[in-house]
């Protein structure tokens, strides 16, 4: 199982989970996996093409997948994926 | 037992000696090949005349600050004195005790080089008041009097003196950055007390930027304060932020933050930027053409929903402590040139968990920005994004 960590914007559609747990061969199987476990996640994660939104930074370990293999780059069991939206809060 | 002199004379037959000539040479035609050159006087003879680029490490704590000044032992490093005896010693230690494989010591000392007409510099100093406040400072190697006379001599400019704004401002006050702007059209509410700790219960209903004022010169009179009560935006940004060194971003909205972006890329002035929510924050330096900008790390904003900073939400109250003093640190670390800033990183905070993640930001070839000359960037594309008007309209 890899670990797909979830960003504050996200939690309200995993129930609160900081941290998903999903079974997958490569970055799209787990993201895929996620919106199968927690549906509200979906439309944030993907547009209606099935590819990742662009405003949806996603890394696996410390590396962002768009300059590894994107969706299709290949996932270890122990890897962990970090979803990141951009924020703004400062005051 | 041998007398001084012999010792000495000894010490300066074991190690090589280089005259000042040759070091002249090193130092006149620009590259110094890795060289290190230390004076390892004391304090008031290296303030009064040293060899320009000269790190002061005096032999008296030579054991346990040289590796500051001179990381690699494999080096060549020249020693110098008023006369040549003492840095002969100090060579001789640094070969036999501690290793170093190139440690010389230039003959004549500054006194020699100073009779051939060689250039010395003249450090400028600071006042009894200065030396005691900046102490600290000035005994971390990576800072020290160079880099204190840089904090002084530096503008930094804070967007915001609210949650991120206030850590910031007090610590860079403190650690003596010259000037301080500051940008918010706010005043101070009850409810900004939980985090903004530059303000006070006193200060209710003031603009934030005077309450910010009152809060520096209560910590450090002697920081300049330029204070914009105004709001950021497409009309001002140019003016306000042009001659500052560093921009402390802790603004609020995306709309700013792409609108500064911009407008720094342009004018290749670096940003340490926050942000937080709830328990987490987000920390990086976007140092324009030498890393990635905000907009190789996010080319678009989220929309609304997902873009929670546009309405009111909760904040833990010391979070912005965390990261709004990392940012003094970065801010700092830029100023004085030490260390290796957050510049094409990520820094992500998550107080539950308590973890620092460290994540790689690569600059985008196709940036609408950054991929561009500076020149060609205009007003008109200054803070735009594609859904701009529909993002603004949805957050309302």
């Amino acid at each position: 199982m890899s670990t797909i960590r979830i960003p504050p914007v996200l939690r309200a559609s995993t129930g609160g989970e900081r941290e998903v747990a999903a079974e997958g061969a490569d970055v799209g199987e787990l993201l895929r996996a996620l919106a199968a476990a927690h549906p509200a996640t979906e439309s944030q994660l993907f547009g209606d093409d099935g590819t990742l939104n662009r405003y949806v930074n996603v890394y696996l370990n410390d590396e962002d997948v768009r300059v590894l293999n994107g969706l299709d780059t290949a996932v270890k069991a122990d890897d962990t994926l970090v979803i990141l939206p951009a924020m703004a809060g400062g005051a | 037992m041998p007398s001084g002199a012999e010792l000495i004379k000894k010490a300066k037959e074991q190690i090589t000696e280089v005259d000042p000539r040759e070091v002249h040479d090193l130092l006149s035609n620009g590259h110094r090949n890795g060289t290190v050159l230390v004076d390892c006087r004391e304090e008031h003879e290296f303030e009064e005349a040293h060899l320009p680029g000269a790190v002061h490490v005096p032999r008296g704590h030579l054991e346990s600050r040289i590796e500051g000044a001179a990381r690699d032992k494999s080096e060549r490093v020249i020693v110098y004195c008023a006369s040549g005896s003492r840095s002969a010693l100090a060579a001789k230690t640094l070969i036999e005790e501690l290793g170093y494989e190139r440690a010389e010591s230039m003959t004549g000392g500054i006194t020699l080089w100073k009779d051939r007409g060689y250039e010395v510099e003249t450090p400028r100093r600071l006042t009894p008041e200065q030396r005691e406040r900046y102490s600290r400072h000035l005994l971390v190697p990576e800072i020290g009097l160079e880099g204190q006379l840089k904090l002084l001599d530096a503008k930094v400019l804070l967007l915001g003196a609210g949650g991120l704004g206030a850590p910031t401002s007090l610590y860079l006050a403190a650690a003596g950055v010259g000037t301080l702007g500051i940008v918010d059209d706010d005043v101070v509410d009850l409810s900004n007390l939980q985090r903004q700790v530059i303000h006070t219960v006193d200060r209710i209903g003031t603009p934030k930027v005077d309450s910010a004022e009152q809060a520096i010169a209560d910590i450090n009179p002697g920081i300049e304060v330029v204070k914009y009560q105004t709001r950021l935006d497409a009309s001002n940004i140019m003016e306000i932020i042009d001659g500052y060194d560093v921009i402390v971003d802790g603004v609020d909205n995306f709309p700013t933050r792409y609108l500064l972006n911009d407008a720094t890329v342009r004018l290749k002035i670096p940003v340490v930027s926050a942000s937080i929510l709830g328990f987490d924050g987000q920390l990086s330096v976007f140092a324009p053409y030498d890393g990635p900008c905000y907009r190789c790390l996010y080319p678009t904003p989220p929309p609304a929903e997902l873009a929670p900073s546009c309405g009111a939400n909760g904040v833990l109250g010391a979070l912005p402590g965390v990261m709004g003093v990392l940012q003094a640190i970065e801010v700092v670390k830029l100023i004085t040139g030490s260390g290796e800033p957050l510049i094409g990183r990520l820094l992500l905070y998550e107080a539950l968990s308590t973890s620092f993640t460290d994540l790689k930001v690569r600059r985008d070839p196709e940036c609408p920005i950054c991929s561009r000359d500076p020149e060609s960037i205009s007003d008109d594309e200054m803070g735009v994004f594609p859904d701009y008007e529909q993002f603004c309209a949805a957050a309302g």
